[in-house]
């Protein structure tokens, strides 16, 4: 067996932990208890998990507008993050982020991002200060496939090549940026063949696949890890909802969702592969999802009850100057 | 609002209007184009066409009458956006460009100041640039730090770049064509928690000229300077105060960049008291330039302190309860009239 079974349980349970997640959110925000702009990453569970399981709480990642998954992934607690969601005052950036900017600075999470390619650069920064301090630690940066587009993220491609810096560029390609096309706002016919044209290692793989997927994530990691400088690795992967909770989605063809459901849920590859390859047994990941469905719950449940923060303290806490 | 509307009207949102004025200036102009981020939507999508018309709604069923030639998709690039704008302005076309939420001028602030608004004048009166950029403002939508912020401060500032900030349907329809016939680099900012607010707008089109201020109410005890959205919670102050007898003069300068100094100094005058209510920061602010011009050239007006009704010195807060807030509210206008009343 290639893989320990600790490590595939613990892979599916964070797959699994996301999806529900992100599936509980949207319920939420359909009932009025998570207010503002929400992007779901269900349909992108093994992105995140395969780019984060083998890392340490001192290697770095930096996020998206939709970075429910990766901090979950990097190990961000789920009911400090729902209570971000909802704004409360005992969420992991006391309310004050909301889900575009969840970060846990002792998990590595050092922000999700409201700016597309708002986070390469700082990931970029992260790579230089392990690089400088020779601390070992890697920086992975997530975007999309409308993020490589951005002017910093192409600026950061070139600049981590020419400090060769410990950074994977990981790309989310799932086709769209908003309610644009991929095929459309990418000019070129490979994101991967556009990133290696820097000077890097660059590769495509089926982001649906967590198994390919975490195989090129360990090679780049490595790659990262040993001084050998930046990484980039497109994944293409499918988004089930709409860009924002709350999108009508109109610009989606008729069944891609549902088709996508039925034959490209990468939680569903994972559980067919690893019982058709006899590694786990349908029973030990239906006992994960009973608990993963229970601390969803209490994530709710506390996130519900969790104080709003307090105008008087609050609002002006945390500012560099005050008037 | 008290405006004199001759010939065919309808009721109209901000947003109508706004599409209103694009619609109709298309028609007019073959060079007026749009560029932006989801203008249309769904372009190299299975679906449909036209799948957003702007994340607001306000480009909606532009492209499917002017085509994808002029109503353009780009990618997430506002430096590209911006500067294409700009480039496209100087060899012959006036395009509006739209950055979805203002905030994003972060990512493409040297195509607005240092190329778009020097151009004229580093180049001797040698060239144009009519170009708008539209772009969304403001808190209200618990969209977060970087997704909320008014700016507008920082671009007023700055010399070659004129700055609209309708706070009604009319104003937003006739400002904004006034914009796309203005052969200089206009800013036009859309405060999002307005989109759907209503008022009649002539079916015509029509141009309001830039730096002449409007007046939702007038009074004689005190003058309240408001801008945007802020211009409907002055006038709720406003209403709330005149049934304890105090009469508010509420001043909207629709246009920042160039200033009606001229009306507000006329009603300082008379009033001798003075509210500025601005949902920016205070520091370097609209608030701060409009208090020094009338303490220099309204100073023997001036019956008390002005003041400045402000959003703190902070980012917007996400959480609810924080974002509220943090906006200044009509609690607040009216505490600072009475302040300013002694009362
Ligand atoms: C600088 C900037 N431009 C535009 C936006 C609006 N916006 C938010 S997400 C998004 C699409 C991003 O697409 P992609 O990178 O593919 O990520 P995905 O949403 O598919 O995860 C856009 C245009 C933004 N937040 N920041
Ligand atoms: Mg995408």
């Amino acid at each position: 067996m290639p893989y320990d079974s600790a490590f595939l349980l613990r892979a599916y349970r964070t797959m699994k932990t996301i999806r529900i997640f992100e599936e509980r959110c949207i319920k939420e925000f359909e009932a009025g208890n998570v207010p503002g702009f929400v992007h779901a990453s269900n349909g992108q569970e093994s992105i995140a998990v395969a780019s984060c399981i083998d890392l340490s709480d001192t290697d770095i990642i930096g996020s998206t507008h939709r970075g429910h998954g990766h901090s979950i992934a990097k190990g961000c607690d789920v009911i400090g993050m729902m209570k971000e969601i909802m704004g409360k005052a005992t969420g992991l950036c006391k309310g004050k982020g909301g889900s575009m900017h969840i970060a846990d600075f002792d998990k590595g999470m050092i922000g999700a991002n409201a700016i597309v390619g708002g986070g390469q650069p700082l990931c970029n920064g992260a790579a230089l200060a392990s690089k400088t301090l020779g601390t070992k630690d890697i920086a992975m940066s997530f975007g999309g496939d409308g993020s490589a587009n951005q002017g910093t993220v192409l600026e950061s491609l070139n600049f981590a090549v020419v400090l060769k810096l410990p950074h994977v560029f990981m790309f989310e390609n799932n086709g769209y940026g908003e309610g644009t096309g991929a095929n459309y706002a990418l000019g070129c016919d490979s994101l991967a063949d556009r990133n290696r044209a820097f000077g890097m290692p660059s590769e495509y793989v089926d982001g649906t696949d967590f198994f390919a997927t975490y195989e090129v994530c360990k090679r780049a990691i490595a790659h990262a890890r040993d001084g050998k400088g930046p990484f980039a690795i497109e994944a293409e992967t499918v988004r089930f909802d709409g860009h924002f909770i709350g999108d009508p989605q109109l610009y989606r063809g008729k069944d891609e969702i549902k088709l996508a459901k039925k034959n490209r849920d990468c939680i569903k590859i994972f559980r067919d592969r690893v019982i058709k390859e006899g590694w786990l047994k349908a029973e030990e990941m239906d006992a994960i999802d009973t608990e993963v469905i229970a601390l969803i719950e209490t994530a709710v449940k506390e996130g519900l009850a969790a104080p709003n923060p307090d105008p008087e303290t609050d609002l002006m806490a945390d500012v560099y100057c005050s008037y | 609002m008290t405006n004199k509307i001759k010939g065919p009207s309808s009721i109209k949102t901000y947003r109508e209007a706004i599409n209103d004025a694009l619609r109709q200036e298309m028609r007019r102009d073959p060079r007026v184009i749009i560029l932006g981020e989801e203008v249309s939507g769904g372009a190299g999508c299975e679906g449909q066409d036209d799948a957003y018309g702007g994340v607001f709604g306000v480009t909606k069923g532009l492209m499917p009458e002017f085509g994808r030639e002029r109503v353009i998709d780009t990618p997430i690039s506002e430096s590209a956006i911006i500067g294409a704008a700009a480039g496209a302005a100087n060899n012959g076309l006036r395009p509006v460009a739209e950055l979805m939420f203002f905030d994003f001028i972060g990512v493409c602030f040297d195509q607005i100041f240092n190329q778009a608004a020097k151009f004229r004048y580093m180049f001797g009166g040698k060239s144009r640039t009519p170009m708008v950029i539209r772009g969304t403002v403001g808190a209200g939508w618990r969209a977060g730090a970087q997704h909320s912020s008014m700016l507008h401060p920082v671009v007023t500032h700055i010399p070659g770049l004129k700055v609209v900030m309708p706070s009604n349907a009319y104003d937003a329809k006739g400002l904004l064509i006034q914009a796309i016939r203005d052969d200089d680099p206009v800013l036009f900012l859309e405060h999002k928690i307005m989109y759907d607010l209503k008022c009649e707008v002539p079916d015509e089109a029509y141009a309001i000229p830039f730096g002449e201020a409007a007046f939702p109410r007038e009074g004689t005890d005190v003058t309240i300077v408001a801008i945007s959205n802020m211009v409907h919670r002055a006038i709720q102050a406003a209403d709330e105060l005149a049934k304890e007898g105090i009469s508010c003069d509420v001043i909207d300068p629709r246009t920042v960049s160039p200033l009606d100094e001229e009306s507000i100094l006329e009603s300082v005058e008379i009033t001798g008291r003075l509210v500025i209510v601005d949902e920016a920061h205070e520091r370097c602010s609209l608030a701060a330039d409009i208090s020094s011009i009338v303490a220099e050239k309204g100073f023997s007006s001036l019956r008390a302190p002005i003041r400045k009704v402000t959003a703190p010195h902070a980012p917007v807060p996400f959480s609810p309860v924080l974002e509220d807030a943090y906006v200044p509210s009509v609690e607040r206008i009216i505490r600072a009239v009475k302040d300013v009343l002694g009362a």
